[in-house]
């Protein structure tokens, strides 16, 4: 039988961790079928269809999914499972969100953030901060799967799938949106970008973090990331929190302003190509990890590195 | 209102774990261990909450071994009116935990169970979102604010990109993420206190739950490691570096 994958998206455009997790459901051997649940979302259905090895695309096009709230999404999730072996999404807000609550339903026992599909059955996930893999096998007939995108490429483009509408299905009525808050921006994001420079505690203030971090990264056209002290203090927002909790993040470049290194945070990161990293103290964690250390004060260094690589960049 | 507050008991997040050398899994001999992080931020929401006049008792319960009335005990140190420890050895599945938590809710009739969003152990983040469909509550994950209104409850979400905030009609799941709130110490006279409150024992059979794994752990490994690389004198040498040796600018 087949696996449903569920896309991510903003009823604009297909979220290319979509891509990714695709790469792990491809893995489970059967055909799969991409779930677009969203409020004229056609377009990102579409997106969904040119994906290589898509067999068919389910478009649930409904006011009632315009923000995929938990209740309503798996409601409609569940009444698709019985034709699927495997329902899998990528890590996401919205798919951890919703997918333990689809795996309860059908009496599943999900297995959370793989890194790697070892066989249909069986997977690699990190716990303990990714201190350590776990390698297990789930004894449910049907499985539930969060992926790890960082851990996956990214399935190129090359397929005509169908696109078949789906009707909604009745809201189980218990929760509504009242507001969301996203922030524009112009610079990639954390999840999809090639480079991400990422600030920590020793920026010292919402302003120097802005002064020093932003410019540096537009640079490069890199996403901003942050420690958790950082956004802890305020100095960047939550969602460009880097680590255990926050994102998991594996660009082909990752710059460490400031950052010490806690276990937490190298949990998020530590599968970056390079990593470099710039800190005065010399014994910080993160030179451990890193490819290229730069021990100094970052109030000088950046803004000499902005101009090194702006000149290198040509 | 009462708020049901589960704590797990788990490595403290100090802890840099080490893998056992035959592959069966983390060691956890005499090595520390503390209330998961996310779940101190549960008590202390609920805490902030009784305290507002929102709610009229805070019962923790924790689902572990024996020590893990340790942990209930720190819930308690903390304001915590009382405990439930279900006893259980050896691991305990996300499905299980909200199995046992079903039967809990069914129990005490909370109008609010808040959780952490996920344990720094085996970092499922499953165990709310479970219990919320098994109970066919709505679910608030990931929680920045939460604000009890008239009939529900409002709760804003971090989010990839933002913040969302729903309304939750009736008993609802909570589970809290990093700035709910920062937790309070437990001072000594409380935790004086917190020994003469009651913690009632209890074991998955009287849920009729069955706690048996649904996972079968086939190893645990070390993570691929990383070596240190090289340290550069000068910012001209590292950008240097970037584009001749590591090609990536």
């Amino acid at each position: 039988m087949a696996t449903l994958l569920l896309a991510e998206h903003d009823n604009s455009a297909l979220n290319g961790v979509t891509a990714k997790a695709l790469s792990a459901a491809a893995a489970l051997g059967g055909p799969v079928h991409i779930l677009v649940a969203g409020q004229n979302a056609k377009g990102v259905a579409d997106a969904a269809a040119k994906l290589s090895g898509v067999e068919k695309v389910l478009l649930a096009d409904d006011a009632l999914y315009a923000h995929r709230l938990a209740e309503p999404l798996a409601a409609l999730i569940v009444a698709l499972a019985p034709g699927y072996d495997a329902i899998v999404g990528p890590s996401t807000a919205v798919a951890k969100n919703v997918l333990p609550r689809v795996a309860a339903l059908l009496d599943v026992m999900q297995v959370s953030d793989i890194t790697k599909v070892v066989a249909p059955d069986t997977f690699e996930r990190p716990i303990y901060a990714g201190n350590a893999i776990q390698t297990v096998k789930s004894s449910d007939a049907k499985k539930v799967i969060t992926v790890r995108t960082a851990s996956f490429g990214a399935i190129g483009e090359g397929g005509s799938a169908t696109v078949e509408a789906i009707p909604a299905v009745a809201d189980p009525g218990v929760s509504t949106f009242v507001e969301e808050t996203i922030a524009a921006s112009d610079r990639p994001e954390l999840t999809a970008a090639k480079i991400i420079v990422s600030g920590g505690r020793a920026l010292g203030s919402r302003e120097k973090f802005a002064e020093l971090i932003e410019p540096l990264a537009d640079v490069l056209g890199a996403a901003v990331g942050a420690s958790r002290a950082a956004v802890d203090a305020g100095y960047a927002p939550n969602d460009w929190q880097v680590g255990q909790t926050g994102k998991v993040v594996a660009p082909e470049l990752y710059i460490a302003l400031g950052i010490s290194g806690a276990i937490q945070h190298l949990a998020g990161m530590k599968d970056s190509k390079v990593i470099v990293a710039v800190n005065k103290d010399e014994e910080a964690p993160i030179f451990q990890v890193a490819d290229y250390g730069l021990v100094g004060d970052i109030n000088t260094v950046i803004p000499e590195l902005k101009a090194e690589l702006a000149k290198a960049k040509g | 209102m009462k708020i049901l507050v589960p704590v797990k008991r788990v490595v403290d997040y100090n802890v840099k774990v080490r893998v056992k050398s035959d592959g069966s899994g983390v060691e956890l001999a005499n090595v520390k261990m503390s209330m998961n992080p996310f779940d101190e931020i549960a008590v202390e929401e609920a805490l902030r909450l009784k305290e507002a006049g929102k709610a009229t008792e805070v019962i923790a319960v924790s689902i572990g071994p024996a020590q893990a009335s340790e942990t209930l005990r720190t819930a308690l140190a903390m304001g915590a009116d009382r405990g439930i420890l279900v006893k259980v050895d050896g691991v305990v599945e996300p499905l299980a935990v909200a199995k046992i938590l079903k039967g809990v809710v069914g129990e005490e009739a909370p109008g609010l169970v808040i959780l952490g969003k996920q344990a720094i152990d085996d970092d499922c983040n499953q165990t709310g979102q479970m219990l919320a469909a098994l109970l066919g509550w709505p679910q608030g994950t990931f929680a920045s604010k939460v604000v009890v209104e008239d009939g529900g409850v409002a709760v804003t979400r971090e989010i990839d990109g933002g913040l969302q905030t729903v309304k939750l009609n009736g008993p609802a799941i909570v589970t809290t993420d990093l700035r709910l709130n920062e937790p309070r110490y437990a001072s000594l006279p409380n935790i004086m206190k917190a020994k003469k409150k009651p913690i009632a024992e209890k074991t998955p059979a009287d849920y009729g739950v069955d706690v048996a794994p649904r996972l079968t752990v086939l190893s645990t490994a070390e993570p691929a490691g990383r070596k240190a690389g090289v340290k550069v004198g000068s910012v001209a040498e590292l950008v240097a570096k970037l584009k001749d040796e590591a090609g990536v600018i």
